[in-house]
């Protein structure tokens, strides 16, 4: 994997993927489009008339522990006003980290990912403006979070993840997971340079 | 990352203390992040140069108090100032409080 770099005349954040590379980033970013969009905001349990009367957005956090983790309570020590601000903020963030995602899989089509990947050496080149770059780099942090989460990785936890057999899926997810965040260093490194 | 430079106070600082005093009466919140096992130094040090503006030396200094203390004041303002940073480190997938400056 060579990642991302920056093209020195045009300025374009470029990169060059495998066939397999590009289907796995469509697999992960659709994944978290599908759990952004299907996961109902949860309902709280003031009084039905009241909660039904606001509808405006969420106030208590998402069950699902990534949902929980990408829309973190924002007042940890004053319930009401935590309510509050995830009302007026979830629905955007949610929508936000959706349509970043699904930007994500867009450039990858556009760029000649076919539908259903069948065919063997394909490259996928790709090339983005500044805001493409910068949408992309967010929705890395959201799939790395999200992996993360599932996996249950923790602070300096390494030796596990090494420790593990080849053949553990909880390897090959971590696998994954390293491989995502290698890869956003190198779009970081290319929108620093 | 393997060495941190020493942390150095701005100078011109303690020379406004009637400035600083119509700050923290006008301005009493705090933006907080907090540290986490999946973001990278390279990426927070590059959110907070994005998002607040700051210099890459400072946006740095304050990565490295996150990922050295657990958490860091990264900015300072009224509540409303600091809903709006906390709401765009969520975007940046952060993981951001905020709360009075004590």
């Amino acid at each position: 994997m060579s990642g991302f770099t920056r093209h020195r005349r045009s300025r374009r954040v470029i990169a060059t993927f495998t066939g397999f590379e590009a289907d796995l980033l469509r697999s992960l970013t659709g994944q978290l489009v599908e759990l952004l969009r299907n996961e109902a905001a949860t309902v709280d349990d003031r009084d039905p008339f009241e909660a039904l009367m606001d509808f405006s957005g969420p106030t208590v956090p998402p069950e699902d522990p990534v949902l929980a983790r990408l829309f973190p309570t924002a007042y940890p020590d004053d319930d009401e006003a935590a309510s509050e601000f995830r009302r007026f903020t979830e629905g955007g963030l949610r929508d936000g980290k959706a349509a970043a995602a699904s930007a994500v899989i867009d450039a990858l089509e556009e760029a000649g990912l076919p539908p259903l990947l069948e065919e063997d050496g394909l490259v996928i080149d790709v090339e983005l403006d500044e805001p493409d770059a910068m949408t992309w780099l967010r929705s890395f942090a959201d799939v790395r979070l999200a992996l993360a989460t599932r996996l249950g990785v923790e602070e300096g936890d390494e030796e596990f993840w090494w420790s593990l057999p080849d053949d553990d899926p909880r390897a090959q997810a971590h696998d994954i997971y390293e491989w995502m965040g290698a890869l956003q260093e190198t779009l970081v490194d290319a929108l620093q340079s | 990352m393997s060495t941190a430079s020493p942390v150095e106070v701005d100078p011109g600082l303690e020379q406004v203390p009637e400035h600083d005093e119509i700050t923290v009466l006008a301005t009493p919140w705090v933006t907080i992040v907090w540290n986490d096992p999946v973001n990278l130094m390279s990426y927070v040090t590059f959110v907070f140069q994005k998002h607040f503006g700051y210099s890459r030396k400072k946006a740095e200094k304050l990565m490295m108090e996150v990922h050295e203390d657990g958490r860091s004041v990264v900015s300072t303002g009224t509540r409303e100032e600091m809903e709006r940073d906390v709401q765009a480190m969520h975007e940046y997938g952060l993981w951001a409080t905020l709360s009075k400056s004590e």
